[in-house]
């Protein structure tokens, strides 16, 4: 019976993404690799046909790319249907239909929801709505910026010292613009690495000619009578003048359109077992929803089954690829997504890689190099064992911090290494922001080991 | 008497020309350690290549303390100062780092690109060479010069001295391989310093005229030394220069002849290269599979006591990694004695892994693409001779000293 549902599946069913960016279409190809041969339909609320983002903050920034062309490489032809510039709105779950927002519904035997992120806005709205101040997510959003940017711009405030922040004041440099961040925490890039590692972070920024203001909120954008931005007023009462501001506080996600839907989703993303499949509301699998990439929120053994949120391009493919692979096979052919969380940044000409989950590491040992030099391996420990690794400009160490993570391999680390430091020789605090502060810029996230999530409301609806 | 050990029938020249099956064999202990001397060979595919991830191993002859390890500093042992090859970090990305910035991106993203029509040119006046004759020596009369030429106008060698350095590299080359060196003749090692010196001092003469008259050459380059990292001090471009002179033309000399010698033995795909030249870029990878020019790096150690499946390996011994064992080994790869340029996950340990891997794989790929499609597309009727042909002495940089091959005609 259950055979024979997977065979007539894979033969004519119907299986329906919502989000056509990167998880979107790797879960389409790896669908047709696998041979799927039924109706396949992904549905987008961008215009475009999916793209890549992480060039958008790098060489497309530069003038190396254009933004208008950062397009995914196709691996096959798809032969799938395409409703692209217009959301999903809602989600039917018995009745198996997404609602668009044009009106129309989409029925389907099986679902992909990898709806992703979106960049957080500045939370006042008519500040948000001054020109000149920019948030980075899409295509849109680059090509405006960019513009921006490039004809004439000369002070360029970034808000939020993140990983994005962190390339876009990099960029902004390299363009000879005058560049200041502001950072809550005591550093750049202290969420997603620690303080010891933001530190040197810092140092980049100082070194290449930013003006780094830390433990600093941003309280108000101030417009001139023509509605574009003048300043930027500090929590330390300072005041930044500025033509461009760049909002990169984080990201939120894409879960409203499911909201009374019955499904465990809600603002920490939308909860799914190690298979991909999606959880309702009420920590119960379904059978026939899926997710995958950003938006995704799923438990890894590696990490004691903590759900893990990674906002991490490496994660969507092989979240989508495994999401693909379990919506059309049967129950016993099922893998586990279990991929290590793998995150990489350009900025200010350093390459900056990280495995593992940094933020879960109380501890911090630089085995290789000096952080000094900016060139190091430092790995992250927790309660005895290796969680994470970070490297800057020595990518070539990282697989085997990978595979001490994978061993749950001791720390600290007491074995020489080549290139073993007299700094590297004791481990130090990671130093990671409490928890329970919002930060901004952590591209793991644990999120705790409910599947579902406590404050969505269940409201039937739809039907 | 004994039955010779595993290793010595490795390094035993009477198994040059098929090593395969002792490496199946070694492959049933994936790490070997036969006698107290004698070092420990890791032959399975993963284990090398997290050991080539691992920063407690090595490259750095210094940490050796083993027994036998004496003769194999003495190569290296010469005035001129270790080459990155032998260097651990910080020196060997120190030095690695500036001599990229004068092979490859992003201070000269176009060295090795830009070089693509000279490579044709000079592939194209070898072949046209060959049309003379009805039996070739492919060694002799292409696989050969053609790397030595590339690499001379590479870092800016005059080609015409290759008879000078040949004379220095041979010995150089032969000291690299464990079977001579486990005999640790004092006359032969002494042998190969002087000729790594004398290489050394030879290229010492160009490097003075380029810093007085540079051009767009690597040598020229290497001595300027303009980049974040400074420059080499005179030693180190000399024997950074010495490293790429070798590395650049013994390893490829293998790769084309190896190539050759494959796809005569599997004609269909000799066949379908001449109708898709792209099929090159496959062909190539799965020969550094199959076929790897370096069979194995025999210059390693550990740091510390080590542990690999299980098997103690303490601080200081020689550990061998055999690159062309763990290319066929069944765990990783299906079917992994079949010569099959069509797999779908094309992998090798060929350029080695980690921080040493190939410096000079890009323009490695490029020569041997490049020379196999064009011997193919011009090579009427091309016939193995002998089979199989004979092979070099050496067991690390293997492949045949002869390849005759009969021939139609040469195709314009
Ligand atoms: C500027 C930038 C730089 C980055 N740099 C790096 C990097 O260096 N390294 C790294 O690992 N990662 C990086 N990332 C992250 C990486 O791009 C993401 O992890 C990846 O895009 C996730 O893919 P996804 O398909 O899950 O989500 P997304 O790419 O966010 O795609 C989701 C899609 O769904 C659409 N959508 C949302 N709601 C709906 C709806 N209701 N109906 C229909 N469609 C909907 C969205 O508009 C979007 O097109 C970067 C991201 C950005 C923005
Ligand atoms: C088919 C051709 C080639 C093969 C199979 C090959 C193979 C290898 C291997 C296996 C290593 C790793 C050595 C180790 O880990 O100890 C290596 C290193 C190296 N190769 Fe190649 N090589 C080839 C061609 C070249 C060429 C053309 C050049 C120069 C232009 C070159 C320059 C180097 C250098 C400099 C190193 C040392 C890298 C380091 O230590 O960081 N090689 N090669």
């Amino acid at each position: 019976m259950a055979a024979d549902y997977v065979d007539w599946l894979r033969r004519e069913g119907r299986i329906v993404i919502v989000g056509a960016s990167l998880a979107g279409l790797r879960a389409a190809e790896t669908l047709r690799a696998e041979g799927f041969t039924g109706s396949l339909t992904l549905i987008g609320d961008e215009p475009y046909e999916p793209y890549d983002r992480p060039p958008l903050s790098k060489a497309v920034l530069l003038g190396k790319a254009s933004p208008r062309h950062t397009e995914l490489p196709r691996r096959r032809h798809l032969d799938a249907e395409w409703r692209l510039g217009v959301p999903a709105a809602g989600l039917d779950l018995t009745g198996k239909r997404v609602l668009l927002a044009d009106g129309e519904e989409v029925e389907y035997d099986r679902l992909l929801i990898a709806t992703g992120v979106r960049a957080r806005p500045w939370p006042v709205a008519e500040e948000a709505e001054l020109d000149g101040v920019f948030v980075l997510r899409t295509r849109d959003d680059s090509i405006a910026l960019t513009e921006r940017l490039r004809a004439g711009a000369k002070r360029v405030v970034v808000i939020g010292a993140g990983f994005a922040g962190s390339e876009v004041a990099s960029a902004c440099r390299e363009m000879g613009l005058e560049v200041t961040v502001a950072e809550r925490a005591g550093a750049p890039l202290v969420g997603a690495l620690g303080g010891v590692i933001g530190a040197v972070a810092a140092d980049l920024h100082l070194e290449n000619g930013v003006d780094l203001r830390t433990h600093v909120t941003v309280t108000a954008l101030e417009g001139d009578p023509m509605g574009r931005v003048r300043s930027v007023h500090l929590s330390d009462e300072s005041v930044v003048e500025a033509d461009v501001v760049v909002v990169s506080l984080g990201s939120l996600r894409n879960t409203e359109w499911l909201s009374g839907s019955g499904l465990g989703a809600g603002p920490r993303g939308i909860a799914s077992d190690a298979g991909c499949r999606a959880f309702d509301f009420r920590g119960i699998v379904t059978d026939d929803v899926f997710v995958a990439g950003d938006v995704a929120r799923s438990p890894h053994a590696l990490f004691g089954y903590q759900f893990l949120s990674l906002e991490h391009w490496g994660n969507a493919v092989a979240q989508a690829e495994t999401a693909a692979h379990n919506m059309i096979c049967s129950a016993s052919d099922r893998r586990p997504h279990m991929w290590m969380p793998a995150f990489w940044s350009s900025q200010f000409g350093v390459n900056i890689k990280s495995v593992g989950v940094p933020p879960m590491g109380d501890e911090l040992m630089i085995i290789q190099g000096s952080t000094a030099e900016r060139r190091f391996v430092g790995v992250y420990g927790y309660k005895g064992r290796i969680v994470a690794g970070v490297t800057f400009d020595n990518a070539r160490w990282l697989e085997y911090c990978q595979r001490q993570i994978e061993q749950g391999a001791p720390f600290p680390v007491e074995y020489p290494t080549v290139d073993r430091r007299p700094e590297g020789r004791k481990a130090v605090p990671a130093d990671f922001p409490d928890p329970s502060l919002p930060t901004h810029g952590p591209t793991v996230t644990l999120s705790g080991y409910s599947p579902a999530d406590r404050r969505l409301v269940f409201t039937p609806g739809h039907h | 008497m004994t039955e010779p050990s595993l290793v010595a029938r490795i390094t035993d020249f009477a198994n040059r020309a098929d090593p395969y099956p002792l490496y199946a064999e070694l492959r049933r202990t994936p790490v070997l350690h036969e006698e107290d001397d004698d070092p420990y060979v890791i032959s399975s595919y993963w284990d090398i290549e997290s050991l080539l991830h691992d920063p407690r191993i090595s490259s750095d002859a210094t940490n050796l303390t083993a027994a036998g390890a004496d003769e194999l500093n003495q190569a290296e042992n010469t005035g001129l100062p270790p080459s990155f090859i032998r260097l651990d970090p910080p020196e060997h990305d120190r030095l690695r780092r500036i001599a990229n910035s004068a092979f490859g991106p992003p201070h000269k993203p176009r060295r090795i690109d830009g070089m693509r029509g000279e490579l044709h040119g000079i592939v194209a006046g070898l072949i046209d060479g060959l049309a003379s004759g009805t039996e070739i020596d492919l060694v002799d009369q292409f696989a050969y010069p053609f790397p030595v030429t590339v690499i001379c106008r590479l870092l800016g060698v005059p080609r015409e001295d290759e008879p000078r350095f040949r004379s220095w590299v041979d010995p150089v080359v032969a000291s690299l391989d464990p079977e001579t060196r486990q005999g640790a003749d004092p006359d032969f090692v002494r042998k190969a310093q002087e000729a790594r010196t004398q290489l050394g001092m030879y290229l010492a003469g160009l490097v003075e005229e380029r810093i007085k008259d540079p051009r767009d050459d690597m040598l020229s380059d290497l001595a300027a030394g303009k980049g974040p990292d400074g420059a080499m001090t005179m030693m180190e471009v000399l024997s950074t220069a010495v490293l790429l002179l070798i590395a650049g033309h013994e390893t490829t000399v293998n790769l084309i002849t190896n190539g050759m010698l494959t796809l005569l033995r599997h004609p269909e795909y000799l066949q379908r290269l001449r109708e898709e030249p792209e099929l090159a870029v496959n062909i190539v990878e799965e020969l550094l599979r199959y076929e790897p020019p370096v069979q194995l790096l025999p210059q390693r150690t550990c740091i510390t006591d080590i542990e690999v499946r299980g098997v103690p390996i303490p601080k200081g011994s020689r550990i061998w990694l055999m690159l062309a064992a763990g290319n066929r080994d069944p765990e990783r790869f299906k079917d992994p004695e079949r010569f099959d340029p069509d797999r779908d996950d094309l992998q090798h340990l060929g350029f080695g892994s980690g921080i040493h891997a190939c410096f000079g794989a890009p323009l490695a790929r490029l020569e041997a693409q490049i020379a196999l499609a064009e011997l193919a597309r011009r090579l009427e009727n091309p016939r193995l001779v002998a089979d199989p042909p004979p092979y070099r002495p050496n067991a690390v940089l293997r492949g045949p000293r002869h390849l005759p091959v009969a021939v139609d005609g040469v195709l314009p």
